[in-house]
């Protein structure tokens, strides 16, 4: 089946970037238009970075969106690995299916009804306990943790399913107590999908804008929230230089995120050979005597 | 095990001694998954310094009572003794129990020096005494060459030392074993399998072994336990196993093995005669038999018991008239497949001793089988 | 990982441990709690709150709504439920033609992602490893850009002089150029396109698992490649549409920034409506009972989707 027509593939593959890529490669192009009609060529220029650099309402916004996010992900991935390890390795307990629901659910709800729902939360729990006092930081943190802690459950908990559980009954086994056992031997193995679940908690934070719009207090603007009230007016250049400055690092995290891979490969492979290479040493020291 | 060349070796035979005391006691045990039932009121003794197997095919709860014994599930009903102390409840890092796993288990992100120490690390052990027996047991299991590498890096046969190497080193009194040589190349498991029994020997560690594979279970242990539906069928050395089985289960479980159904004509203490409709002559066994009067029995023949000769034989019993219905060379031995006159087909093993046998045996050929009177194994279940 | 946890038992001689014990608290009650509860506070209760204030009254005040208890004196508590926010609803036609409207786009826009995504996904799995992550790195790559930033760029592509007419124009297919902003055709393409990696990735893993020898094994039986494509890898790739499609139409149906960047002002999406209610008119009463009304309508995909992850990640549960 591999050989038989890859046309039809590489043409669907062809069209389907092409449609990703095309809106990103526009953004880019734009954002060195001299010209403020952003889709009308005026000449080549670097001035909208310079503005950007200069826009004191958008570098508080990214500022405070980057504490934000920074902040999200690191509760999200401590409280998604909590209640992914609960799914993956406690069997069926007691108010699994509930919990199960509540940590799975934020994955497909929409943003509208997660936004409402937490504002009314903290409001009526400044009304009952005086906390939280007004809107800030505090609030966006804990709505975008509550959200984003979803993704990490589902990856931590699929995670665990693919590991060998065998690893830990071994280390309990010798010895260790559960609690260890975690530490020194799940949580080393997991790492790589703790790290990817933390850089995707970051990003979804950093990109929220319904949400943010719903629990932030009239302080508190996040780029997201900076970025759509500039452009439901029309476009704007400097929104491209902003644009283009995020692809840049998005295009450079997933290039070495796919040197690191190749490298992982290459050392496993050589790995194989080694245990191969073992193995004939094995098989020829036996014949020998 | 060393002997001087006149005296035999004592005999290791510890369930013999009605002194004895066992090691580790399985009283009554039952494991339910629900309405399954995994185990069903097992009782077993153990003796210290045996190699026990579990034997049985997939699903007859040998691997859950390892598991048991390990820890790692907890009896529906019933105790665990070990040395002594009730276990039933005790958790599986606080018994002095080690297990090494069918998939080896070992830590990926550790190398072989650091998963063999890991053990020792649980204990609070010093750092220079963990060393020191860390690079022993190494060169116990030959692996002192690569105690810095990964396991990934390591052939299948390594890894396997180096989950033994690990499971020893605390010095349990028990060791479980989940089909050890599973894993293995057919040239290795041999080789492995007389490691195996060298290292225990010289530690004298008690092993537990759970297997599917006869050939496995006959080779390692001083006994072996056949297991189906839960259940223990049988407790024998291995030899008791394979010539007295004790149900017509085992005796087809174990190795390959002719079955006559047939009624008993005489029953006296030192012999019996039984009928079976395949047969012309009756069969004739040279001991005497338990059964109710009228009930059906069985004699169980092995292949390599039976041989197969030109001549009619002038004995009244045990022989029976046979066409060579198809044959198999093994290189080492033959197997015969002989079609009875009532169409029952019989299995019968001859070693190929001649190299050259211009008058060998051949398809389609007349021939007649025979056997000795104390070939025939009687069961009654 | 049977046993009692480990954190407590540390504790286990102790006074404390041995109360904590009686009490049922032990180290996995501990792993499950934070998190549990956690969810409990920010994500359920909200949901009850919603509920509460849909049913009250919107007044001239800071928070815009009437509470619901009322103690009238001592001992006797009036509770005012105003169904009237939902009667509203329900007459007015702009809510139901909303509903409607977001269904009919986000189940349209279903469709067109898994007709791109689908042939995507499959040619992906089938290509050779190397290939297999260069292409995955640039499927995933949009996804974690900004979703508002790829929107947006969309308003350049789509605009009047836009890269689209402007190119068209330059072609000479067209005089005039289309209006293709602020239309029903910009939402859907916008909704497609910010979407379409959550449809890819689910069916490329569906897809990843199957075994390739099943094909070959349908070949050697006389299957022509259509037949095998269509009885064997599609019902085989299932649990991946199924994932794929829940995962893009479920929160489109709430979807607010494209409608809103790119729709027709007065198109009717329910994100949009809400967000209009609560913000614009400031009726938080209103925007509660459709969130409410919303909600009902998700119950069941979102149960759909729960019984799917769970059956795939199975192997979790173990008795």
């Amino acid at each position: 089946m591999n050989t038989a027509r890859p046309w039809f593939r590489m043409t669907a593959l062809a069209l389907g970037l092409a449609f990703l890529y095309i809106p990103i490669f526009s953004l880019i192009v734009y954002s060195f238009n001299k010209s403020r009609l952003v889709t009308v060529w005026g000449g080549f220029s670097t001035k909208w970075y310079g503005e950007l650099l200069h826009n004191q309402q958008i570098l508080d916004a990214a500022w405070l969106s980057l504490k934000v996010a920074a902040v999200t992900a690191t509760l999200a991935v401590a409280l998604g690995t909590l209640a992914g390890l609960a799914l993956a390795r406690f069997g069926r307990f007691k108010g699994r299916t509930l919990f199960s629901a509540m940590a799975t659910a934020p994955l497909v709800m929409p943003e509208v009804i997660t936004g409402l729902s937490l504002l009314l939360l903290f409001v009526t729990l400044e009304q009952l306990i005086g906390w939280p006092s007004g809107r800030g930081m505090t609030t966006i943190i804990i709505a975008h943790v509550t959200f984003a802690m979803a993704y990490v459950t589902v990856i931590v908990q699929s995670r665990l399913s693919q590991m060998d559980d065998s690893l830990e009954e071994a280390a309990l086994d010798l010895g260790a107590r559960p609690a260890k056992v975690f530490f020194v031997v799940t949580l080393p193995i997991i790492l790589p999908a703790l790290l990817s679940g933390w850089l995707l908690a970051f990003t979804l934070s950093l990109d929220d804008l319904v949400i943010a719009s719903f629990v932030a207090g009239p302080g508190a603007s996040t780029l997201p929230m900076v970025i759509f009230s500039k452009v439901r007016m029309g476009v704007s250049p400097d929104i491209n230089a902003l644009a283009t400055v995020l692809i840049a690092i998005v295009a450079f995290g997933v290039a070495f995120a796919g040197y690191w891979m190749a490298r992982q490969q290459r050392n496993e492979a050589r790995d194989a050979q080694m245990a191969l290479a073992a193995n004939q040493q094995m098989i020829e020291s036996l014949k020998a005597g | 095990m060393a002997t001087s060349p006149n005296v035999p070796a004592p005999e290791f035979a510890p369930w013999k001694d009605p002194d004895a005391v066992p090691y580790v006691r399985i009283e009554r045990v039952t494991k339910k998954f629900g309405d399954f039932i995994a185990v069903d009121e097992v009782t077993l003794d153990i003796f210290k310094k045996e190699i026990f197997c579990l034997l049985g095919a997939s699903g007859c709860g040998k691997t859950t009572l390892l598991r048991m014994l390990a820890g790692f599930e907890r009896p529906t009903a019933g105790r665990i003794f070990i040395d002594g102390v009730d276990m039933t409840a005790i958790p599986p890092y606080e018994r002095p129990v080690n297990m090494m796993f069918q998939s080896y288990a070992l830590f990926p992100h550790m190398n072989v020096e650091q998963n063999v120490a890991f053990g020792l690390k649980q204990e609070k052990v010093s750092r220079s005494e963990i060393t020191e027996r860390v690079s022993e047991m190494l060169k116990l299991v030959k692996l002192d060459q690569f105690s810095k590498r990964r396991p990934h890096q390591l052939s299948g046969g390594q890894r396997q030392r180096v989950a033994l190497a690990r499971s020893l080193i605390k010095k349990p009194k028990l060791l479980l074993l989940d089909e050890p040589l599973a894993a293995l190349d057919k040239k290795l498991r041999e080789h492995t399998q007389f490691e195996l029994i060298n290292i225990q020997e010289s530690l004298g560690v008690t092993f537990i072994v759970v297997t599917h594979d006869q050939e496995e279970a006959m080779t390692l242990s001083s006994r072996v336990g056949v297991m189906n539906h839960g259940e223990i069928i049988q407790v024998g050395t291995p030899t008791d196993i394979y010539e007295y089985p004790s149900s017509r289960f085992v005796a087809e479980f174990i190795g390959s093995v002719n079955m006559f159904e047939g009624r008993l004509i005489e029953d006296e203490p030192s012999y019996v005669r039984i009928e079976c409709d395949d047969l012309d002559v009756p069969i004739f066994v040279d001991h005497g038999v338990s059964s109710a009067p009228g009930a059906t029995i069985w004699a169980a023949i092995r292949p390599e018991k039976i041989s197969i000769v030109r001549e009619r034989p002038e004995s009244a019993d045990n022989w029976a008239a046979a066409t060579v219905s198809d044959i198999a060379y093994m290189g080492d031995m033959s197997v015969y497949l002989l079609k009875l006159a009532s169409g029952k087909i019989l299995r019968v093993t001859q070693p190929n001793v001649y190299r050259h046998a211009d008058d060998r045996i051949t398809w389609d050929e007349s021939v007649y089988v025979q056997w000795h009177a104390s070939s025939p194994v009687v069961v009654t279940k | 990982m049977k046993e009692a946890g480990g954190l407590v038992s540390a504790f286990k001689g102790s006074p404390l441990g041995n109360r904590l014990r009686r009490w049922g608290v032990n180290g996995r009650t501990a792993v499950a709690s934070v998190p549990f509860f956690w969810l409990l506070l920010f994500f359920l209760i909200p949901f009850i709150i919603v509920l509460k204030i849909s049913f009250s009254q919107t007044v001239i005040a800071m928070p815009p709504y009437e509470p619901l208890l009322h103690w009238v004196s001592e001992k006797v508590l009036d509770i005012k439920l105003n169904l009237g926010n939902y009667a509203f609803l329900i007459e007015d036609n702009l809510y139901w033609k909303a509903y409607l409207n977001s269904i009919m786009v986000a189940g349209i826009s279903t469709i067109i992602c898994l007709l791109i995504g689908y042939p995507m996904a499959y040619a992906i799995a089938r290509s050779t490893p190397t290939w297999r992550n260069i292409l995955l790195l640039l499927v995933i790559l949009p996804f974690w850009s900004s979703f508002l930033l790829r929107v947006y760029a969309w308003i350049g592509l789509l605009k009047n002089n836009g890269l689209i007419n402007n190119a068209l124009i330059a072609l000479g297919l067209i005089d005039q150029p289309i209006q293709m902003l602020q239309t029903d055709f910009a939402v859907y393409v916008g909704i497609v396109y910010s979407y379409l990696p959550f449809m890819i990735l689910p069916l490329y893993a569906s897809l990843e698992k199957m075994d390739l020898t099943l094909l070959e094994a349908a070949a050697d039986l006389g299957s022509r490649p259509w037949e095998a494509f269509l009885k064997i890898t599609l019902p085989l790739s299932m649990p991946g549409v199924v994932a794929g499609c829940l995962l893009v139409f479920i929160p489109a149906v709430g979807e607010f920034v494209i409608p809103a960047l790119l729709g027709d002002p007065g198109s009717l999406m329910i994100g949009k409506v809400l967000w209009t209610e609560f913000f614009n008119n400031r009726d938080w009463p209103v925007a509660s009972a459709v969130a409410i009304a919303l909600l009902m309508f998700l119950v069941i995909p979102i149960m759909y989707f729960q019984r799917a992850q769970d059956a795939e990640s199975g192997r979790g549960a173990r008795t």
